[in-house]
């Protein structure tokens, strides 16, 4: 028997094979790279070219007539990265304490605070600096906090943070905390409501989140109201607001209730 | 058989344990997110259960199947002493340890990516490099599938190559090419990110990359149950094969289109243009050809058998074939599945109707059906019909077969029905948490349940099966016939080289991906600015 040559355009097997998948390609791609696209009547697609570089993906500057969108109200400036402020020097925490001496009015001396404002002692150190920076340029208002940031720098943030990530948690009975309520361990899927500790450590922690258990409930009701109505918006990608003004009132107190009770 | 028996049993076993283990994880998962259970509270458990069920039953279980199957289709096919004995069980031992280095990290919950990865969330980097361990193990057995073929046709020059070998080589070959595009997601983005040289990963191209693999892959799990239609079913209710070289045209088919129609999973991605997803979904509806002539080919082989068992008229032949064999039952029942689950694949290939069902548990309820139904229901029934062979002992608990195939068809269709139910009612899936409370989906609950019940039935039937199997294992010895494979009514004695060989195919399937993923692959590397932050799994504070 002699060997048959597969490729070979005198073989039936090879031009057929070949030939019919190459025409369903080319035909498909007709279709699809030109006269769909062209059916759009849109004002990006001004001839053939265009619409065949549309169906490839291509990306395009949008036209500089558009301006683009900012919002109506300062935005957090603080850029995180995972790696961020992870330890603090002993001189940066020594430097942060001195300066701490400032803020224990309300704080308390050790970051535990009798005012309904938060405990500091153990929060994330991105979350105090984030916040401070927040304080400082506007993005987060506070008559009380504003003046007292305004002459702190960069570093002095920095080491603030430090100190206080350093001093040890609250610690509250675990047996205050009671059952958690149903907004909290799992949030609310048809609602967009993600759990809380999906960000804020039961689950995962993202950068930012800050610390909850053991804040005073007080101080938890206000910025959940605060993020609902628009008041607070230094989250930058409207993640608080969004969960917030989807809340209950009832959610609201339950959550800032339950979570002032967890250890 | 001549010296590879131990090695099929090895590589069945290993992969009907995985089944049963993984088996009982998915009706957990079903279990704890329907309403007969409460909120676990913690999704982790549910992800990382999520994770090993999808790495066994995707990975692990299929692909032993196949190679085992392989293994015994090349000695019995080719009636000769299989070549690359040693290596054969170099390559089981790379799917074992590989599959104990992936699982012992999910198990901790530091890879709780579900088993298609998701990128940008990273884990741990043994999960990885347990998956690429299996993998690489699964291409000896194309290496040896391929060297088997070639030194047979080098002795036996320009015979036809037994259509089961060549059924098989074409599956091989399959993989080896389909399972590159997840080689190159793990080793050039996933593994570096995951063993920390990077911390950024382009996941828009590493979905494109998953998505080479991702569709081909289900036609490597649907290559073992079609060598069984053809080589098995017709033998065995004592019909003949309708046709030899339409067979060859099916499995040729499934070569060169199954594989670069990956992007109609990615409808919604925005990382590639529309025209491609035209180009890719043109492509899905022609891999229904060989399917459809498969189903053609069955059926005429069965209406043969029907006809010699003396049936008679338009339908006659139906009533007369018989039922109460297990291979005849499960081939039946795995058609209907077929069936249905290739018509809500049909919906899901189109952009528009895609755009209805993306992401709801209509897809879940797709796969389960195709994969744990159709396919499945065959790998059974390939275990049936080859145990005797490997064990040297009777098999012979049929009424127990029965029972278990039946109830794999039912669990499956209680199972999977209510699912693509509720997918259309909007239900997403990879979801740990459903909150049936709310009035929006407090009807879906029932549904929901019904899927629950059908989880059972199919524990129960998985059950069934490794009994069937235990049992065959201790029965007393006996000597089984000689193992043989379907005739075709007319055997062919000479093929055209373009029907005995892969080389033009090969070119083909090559050529073809290079046309449909070469640019969206290039593109993506070639855009700045498309790479985004890894998200680290099972990292805490």
């Amino acid at each position: 028997m002699t060997r048959e040559r597969i490729a070979s355009v005198r073989n039936p097997w090879f031009t057929a094979s070949v030939g019919i998948t190459a025409a369903i390609a080319l035909a498909a791609a007709f279709v699809g790279f030109i006269w769909l696209p062209l059916q759009h009547s849109s004002a990006q697609f001004k001839g053939v070219w265009d619409a065949i570089c549309s169906a490839a993906g291509l990306v395009r500057n949008a036209s500089s007539s558009k301006q683009i969108v900012r919002p109506r109200y300062l935005t957090t400036s603080v850029e995180i990265d995972p790696h961020m402020l992870r330890s603090a020097s002993a001189e940066s925490i020594g430097r942060g304490a001195t300066l701490a001496l400032r803020c224990t009015m309300c704080h308390g001396a050790r970051g535990l605070s009798q005012a309904d404002t938060p405990n500091l002692a153990g929060q994330y150190p991105v979350t105090i600096y984030k916040e401070l920076v927040d304080f400082k340029t506007g993005a987060r208002a506070s008559a009380v906090m504003a003046p007292l940031v305004a002459d702190l720098s960069d570093a002095d943030m920095r080491d603030l943070a430090g100190y206080y990530a350093y001093l040890p948690r609250v610690s509250s009975s675990a047996s205050a905390a009671g059952e958690v309520p149903l907004i909290v361990a799992s949030g609310a899927p048809l609602r967009g409501i993600a759990p809380c500790g999906a960000c804020h450590g039961e689950v995962d922690s993202k950068a930012s989140a800050a610390w909850l258990e053991g804040q005073p409930a007080t101080y938890l009701h206000a910025q959940l109201k605060a993020f609902a109505t628009g008041a607070r918006h230094n989250d930058i990608g409207e993640q608080m607001r969004n969960i917030a003004r989807r809340m209950t009132s009832e959610e609201i107190d339950a959550a800032s209730r339950s979570y002032a009770n967890l250890p | 058989m001549w010296n590879s028996r131990r090695l099929v049993l090895a590589h069945l076993w290993f992969a009907f344990a995985g089944f049963g283990a993984a088996l009982l994880l998915g009706e957990w998962q079903m279990f704890i997110r329907s309403p007969l259970h409460a909120w676990i509270s913690n999704p982790e458990w549910y992800y990382r259960s999520v994770t090993a069920h999808g790495t066994t039953m995707a990975y692990v279980f299929p692909t032993l199947v196949a190679m085992g199957f392989g293994y015994f289709v090349t000695e019995e096919a080719l009636k000769r002493p299989m070549v690359g004995l040693r290596w054969a069980w170099l390559g089981f031992a790379l799917v074992v340890i590989g599959t104990f280095t992936a699982i012992v990290p999910v198990a901790l919950g530091l890879a709780s990516v579900l088993y298609t990865f998701y990128p940008p969330l990273i884990g741990n980097p043994f999960y990885y490099l347990g998956i690429v361990l299996v993998v690489v193990g699964s291409w000896v057995w194309v290496a040896l599938m391929s060297i088997n073929m070639h030194r047979w046709k080098r002795d036996n020059p320009g015979a036809p190559v037994p259509f089961p070998m060549f059924a098989t080589v074409a599956g091989s070959y399959l993989w080896g090419w389909t399972a590159v595009g997840a080689a190159l997601e793990l080793l050039f983005q996933i593994i570096p990110v995951a063993l920390g040289w990077r911390s950024t990963i382009d996941a828009g191209l590493a979905r494109i990359f998953f998505s080479w693999t991702l569709h081909a892959i289900v036609y490597f799990w649907l290559m073992p149950t079609y060598i069984a239609y053809y080589t098995i079913v017709p033998r065995a209710i004592g019909g003949r094969l309708f046709s030899d070289p339409m067979g060859r045209i099916a499995f040729i088919l499934f070569l060169v289109v199954a594989m670069p129609i990956g992007i109609h999973h990615a409808f919604e991605d925005p990382q590639v243009g529309s025209g491609f997803k035209y180009l890719h979904s043109v492509f899905t509806a022609i891999v229904a050809l060989p399917t459809l002539l498969t189903v053609f080919t069955i059926c005429a082989s069965v209406e043969i058998a029907g006809r010699l068992r003396g049936g008679k008229g338009v339908l006659g032949w139906l009533a007369a074939l018989p039922w109460r064999n297990p291979v005849m039952l499960g081939a039946a029942l795995s058609f209907v599945m077929l069936g249905f689950g290739g018509a809500g694949g049909l919906i899901n290939m189109s952009y528009q109707l895609n755009a209805t069902v993306h992401n709801t548990q209509w897809i879940t309820g797709h796969f389960h059906l195709i994969f744990g139904g159709a396919i499945v229901i065959m790998y059974f029934v390939i275990a049936y019909d080859v145990w005797p062979h490997l064990t040297g002992r009777a098999l012979d608990s049929f009424r127990l077969m029965r029972v278990q195939l039946w109830t794999w068809f039912l669990g499956m269709i209680v199972l999977t029905f209510p699912w693509h139910w509720v997918g259309i009612l909007g239900m997403p899936r990879r979801m740990a948490f459903y909150d049936y409370t709310d009035p929006a989906i407090t009807a879906q609950a029932i549904w929901v349940t019904m899927s629950v019940v059908g989880g059972a039935i199919l524990v129960l039937s998985g059950g069934l099966f490794l009994l069937v199997l235990v049992r065959g294992q201790t029965a007393p010895r006996t000597e089984p016939a000689t193992y043989r494979f379907s005739v075709a009514v007319r055997p062919p004695r000479a093929l055209p080289a373009a029907l005995n060989g892969f080389g033009l195919w090969l070119g083909l399937m090559v050529a073809l991906t290079l046309v449909n993923y070469g640019f969206p692959i290039a593109h993506s590397l070639a855009t700045p600015g498309t790479a985004v932050p890894a998200v680290k799994v099972g990292e805490r504070w």
